[in-house]
C-alpha cells in the first residue's frame, strides 16, 4: 500500500534513530501540535525509543481539549431541545459538561447523532423539514473548509432549518501565545501536516523569526515524525531557525487556494478562548454576518453558563507543553477515560488519552 | 404465494403468506403464536425435540462435563455481506461452545422480534439459522418467541444457548497457560466489524467487504488432534477484538502477553478501511477467528494444520505469553517500539482529521 508501509518500515525507523542519537549534543524541548501526531509518537513506540536527550511536550493540537466548557454546555442545552436533531463527530460525545455530556442527553431521549461529515447533518435538514438540525463545528483549520462547504450548500439550497455550533481554533496563534509565554520551554515546533495541507505554511516563517525557534511542517506515520524530528534537531544543533517542510507529499507553501477562499467567503477570523489556555487574539473562526443566520448561537436562545472547571485538572498546562499526563495527580487514578477529569483523557486526540491508553504511566 | 429463494433451501414459499408483517398476536401465545410454530419454526426445524412441541426438550447426552454457553444478538443491519443475524446467532453460540473444548450438540433460539417486521424477513432469518445449523451439526430443539409493541425493539433480537459435550482429557482455560507459549490466530483480523461499518449508514466502500462470521468446532477439533494437551487456551475475539480477547486470558491467567504488529494478519481492504477511519484492527469484532494459545513444542504442528483447514488459511504466530506485566498485554510496534494493548472503554470512534 502507497504511503502507508513505506513510512512504517523498521530499517528505514532506525536509521533515523540512529541519525538523530548520533547528532544530539544536547537537550532539546520538542512540541508537536496535532493530537493526531501525539498518538503516533506513543502508539508505535516513538518517544521511548528517541534518545533521552529529548523531551517531547504536546501541544494544543485537540480541537475537542480546547473548546470552552462554556461551548459544551450550550451544546448539551441545544440538543436537549425535543425538535432539534443535533449531529457531531464522536469524540465531543463524550466530553462531560457540568453534569452530563451528549451520551447523556442521548440516553435520556434526545435526538444526537454521530456524523462523518457536516455534509450529512445538511443532508438529514433537508430531509427533516420539520426539525432542526444543528452540527457541532469543531476543530483546526483542517475541518473548517467543509464546514464551510456545509454552510454555503445550506444557503444554496434554501435551508431554514440548519446551523452550526461554531468552535473553529486556528494554530499559529496558539504557536504565538505558547511561545511568547514566560515559562515557555518549547525550542523546536512539529508543524501540524494537515493544518498546513489547507492553509500552507506561509504563516509559520514570521513566527520562527520573531521567536528565533525551527519550525518543521511534519506528516503523520512514525518516519514523517522521525524525519520531522531529525529535521528539528538538526535545525537547533546548527543554531539554525526558520520553517521546513517534511510533508511535501501533502503541503505546499501556499496550501489549498479554494479551500482557502472558501473560508474567507464563510468565515471572519475573532478572538477565541481556549480551554485551559485562555483567551487568544484572532484565534478563532465565526460566521460571517452574511451566513450569520446559520450559526446556532443566535438560533438557540440558551443560557452562556460557565461551570467551573475541575481544580484538579492541568489541561491546560499540559497543553502548552510545561506538564505531562503523568505529573497530574489524578491521572489514571480519579481521572480515566471511563470517568475523565478533562477533555485531553476524553479525546482520541488528547495528550491524556494517550499516554493511559499506551500505558506511559510512571 | 409468495416464494423466496434462500440458499441451500430451494424455492420455499413464505409460511403465514396471510400476514406480510409480525404482529403482536404472534407473540401473544394464542392462535396465530401457534400458527407460527406449526408452520415456520417446527418445519423449518423438524427434529425429534421439537416435534415433541413441549415447553423444553429432554435429550440423552452421555457425558461427564457438559458445556453451556448462551449469547444475545441485537445487530443492526439485521443482514449484511458475509450473513445475518440469524446466522451470527447460531455460529455465536457454536464458537463459545467449541472454546470450551467441547463438540456442540444443539442449541435454543430465543425470539424478540418487533411488531411490524415484515415477515418475509422473519422467514429469511429463520431459514438462514437452519442452514448455519445444519452447517455447524446442531439441532435447534427448543425455543421461545415474543413479540413487542413497534418501536421497542430493534426489528428483531436473538438469543441462543447453546450446549456441548467437553471429551475425556480436554483441559482448556487460561490457568493453563505457560509461560514461552505462543499465541496463534487462525486468520486475518476486524473483517466482521469493518463489513459491519461498511454497510452503516454514510459509508459506502466500492470494495465488497464480508463479514468472517462461522461455525469453528471443525477447526478446533483439528487443533485438538495435533495440538493434545499442548492445547492451553482458546477463544474467540468477538465484540473487542482481538485485544479485548487477550487482556481477559492474561488477566485471568496471570501472565503477560506480548503481541507483534508485524505479525498480525489483514486483509489489505480492511487494512486500508481501517487506515482511512482511524480504527485500531485489533479492537475490531471477530465471528470468524479463534485464539489459540498452545505450548511452544507443538505451535508449528499446529499452525501448519489449521492453515490446512479451509477456515485457517491465514492462520499466524502473532505472540507469546511471558513472565512480564502479568495480566496485561504488550505489543511490539512494526518499527521496533513498545506500547501497552489496553482494554477498551466504550466504542472506537472515527477519525476527524
Amino acid at each position: 500500500m502507497k504511503y502507508v508501509d513505506e513510512y512504517r518500515d523498521e530499517a528505514e525507523a532506525r536509521r533515523y534513530l540512529d541519525a538523530i542519537a548520533s547528532m544530539v549534543t544536547r537537550p532539546w524541548t520538542i512540541m508537536e501540535i496535532c493530537g493526531g501526531q501525539t498518538h503516533t509518537f506513543i502508539k508505535f513506540g516513538i518517544d521511548e525509543l528517541l534518545p533521552p536527550e529529548i523531551e517531547l511536550v504536546h501541544g494544543p493540537g485537540c480541537p475537542v481539549c480546547v473548546t470552552p466548557l462554556e461551548m459544551i454546555e450550550r451544546a448539551i442545552a441545544i440538543a436537549r431541545h425535543p425538535d432539534v436533531i443535533f449531529t457531531s463527530f464522536g469524540d465531543m460525545m463524550r466530553v462531560p459538561g457540568s453534569d452530563a455530556d451528549l451520551l447523556t442527553v442521548k440516553a435520556q431521549g434526545g435526538d444526537v447523532r454521530m456524523v462523518y461529515s457536516p455534509l450529512d447533518a445538511v443532508a438529514l435538514a433537508q430531509a427533516n423539514p420539520d426539525r432542526q438540525v444543528v452540527f457541532f463545528a469543531v476543530g483546526f483549520e483542517t475541518t473548517a473548509p467543509a464546514n464551510a462547504l456545509a454552510v454555503r450548500e445550506a444557503k444554496l439550497r434554501g435551508l431554514d432549518n440548519f446551523s452550526i455550533l461554531t468552535s473553529h481554533v486556528l494554530v499559529p496563534p496558539a504557536m504565538e501565545a505558547i511561545l511568547g509565554a514566560p515559562d515557555n520551554r518549547v525550542q523546536g515546533f512539529l508543524a501540524a501536516g494537515h493544518v498546513c495541507a489547507v492553509m500552507g505554511y506561509w504563516e509559520y516563517g514570521p513566527i520562527a523569526d520573531k521567536y528565533e525557534t525551527p519550525v518543521v511542517v511534519t506528516g503523520f506515520e512514525p518516519l514523517d515524525l522521525l524525519q520531522g524530528t531529525y529535521m528539528v534537531v538538526r535545525a537547533l544543533e546548527e543554531g539554525r531557525f526558520g520553517v521546513e517542510n517534511q510533508y511535501t507529499r501533502a503541503v505546499t507553501l501556499e496550501g489549498n487556494a479554494p479551500a482557502q477562499q472558501l473560508l474567507a467567503e464563510v468565515f471572519t477570523t475573532v478572538d477565541r478562548p481556549w480551554r485551559g489556555i485562555g483567551t487568544i487574539p484572532l484565534s478563532g473562526y465565526d460566521l460571517r454576518s452574511e451566513y450569520e443566520d446559520f450559526d446556532a448561537v443566535r438560533r438557540f436562545d440558551v443560557e452562556a453558563i460557565a461551570p467551573p472547571e475541575n481544580e484538579i485538572c492541568i489541561a491546560g498546562e499540559i497543553m502548552r507543553g510545561l506538564k505531562k499526563p503523568h505529573d497530574c495527580p489524578a491521572f489514571g487514578t480519579t481521572c480515566s477515560p471511563e470517568h475523565p477529569l478533562g477533555a485531553p483523557m476524553v479525546s482520541s486526540e488528547g495528550a491524556c488519552a494517550a499516554y493511559y491508553q499506551y500505558g506511559r504511566a510512571v | 404465494m409468495t416464494d423466496i429463494d434462500v440458499a441451500g433451501l430451494g424455492a420455499c414459499p413464505i409460511p403465514i403468506s396471510d400476514y406480510p408483517n409480525v404482529l403482536l398476536a404472534h407473540g401473544g401465545g394464542g392462535s396465530l403464536s401457534q400458527m407460527l410454530v406449526d408452520t415456520m419454526f417446527a418445519p423449518t426445524f423438524d427434529n425429534e425435540w421439537l416435534g415433541q412441541l413441549h415447553d423444553g426438550a429432554v435429550i440423552d447426552i452421555d457425558a461427564r462435563r457438559l458445556a453451556v454457553s448462551t449469547d444475545s444478538f441485537v445487530i443492526h443491519p439485521l443482514f449484511f455481506p458475509g450473513g445475518d443475524i440469524g446466522s451470527l446467532a447460531v455460529h455465536g453460540t457454536v464458537n463459545d461452545i467449541a472454546m470450551c473444548g467441547a463438540t456442540p450438540t444443539a442449541i435454543t433460539v430465543g425470539l424478540v422480534i418487533e411488531e411490524g417486521l415484515p415477515m418475509e424477513d422473519l422467514w429469511r432469518i429463520v431459514s438462514s439459522i437452519k442452514t448455519a445449523a445444519d452447517q455447524a451439526g446442531v439441532s435447534v430443539i427448543t425455543g421461545d418467541t415474543k413479540v413487542v409493541d413497534r418501536g421497542k425493539g430493534d426489528g428483531i433480537f436473538i438469543n441462543t444457548t447453546g450446549i456441548g459435550i467437553v471429551d475425556d482429557g480436554v483441559d482448556i482455560s487460561p490457568a493453563r497457560m505457560e509461560i514461552g507459549d505462543v499465541v496463534l490466530v487462525s486468520g486475518t483480523i476486524a473483517d466482521h466489524g469493518i463489513a459491519i461499518m461498511s454497510v452503516r449508514e454514510g459509508l459506502e466502500f466500492e470494495t465488497a467487504l464480508e463479514s468472517d462470521s462461522a461455525s469453528l468446532h471443525g477447526l478446533v477439533r483439528t487443533i485438538l488432534a495435533v495440538g493434545g494437551s499442548g492445547v492451553h487456551v482458546l477463544r474467540d475475539p468477538t465484540r473487542g477484538g482481538v485485544a479485548s480477547a487477550t487482556n481477559e486470558i492474561a488477566q485471568s491467567g496471570g501472565l503477560g502477553i506480548r503481541l507483534r504488529e508485524a505479525d498480525l494478519p489483514l486483509s489489505d481492504p480492511v487494512r486500508a478501511a481501517c487506515e482511512i477511519l482511524g480504527f485500531d484492527p485489533l479492537y475490531v469484532a471477530n465471528e470468524g477467528k479463534c485464539l489459540a494459545i498452545v505450548d511452544a513444542a507443538v505451535a508449528d504442528d499446529v499452525l501448519s494444520a489449521m492453515q490446512d483447514h479451509p477456515l485457517g488459511k491465514d492462520a499466524a504466530a502473532i505472540g507469546t505469553v511471558v513472565d512480564d506485566h502479568h495480566g496485561r498485554v504488550f505489543l511490539t510496534s512494526r518499527i521496533g517500539g513498545n506500547r501497552v494493548v489496553d482494554m477498551i472503554s466504550g466504542e472506537q470512534l472515527p477519525r476527524i482529521c
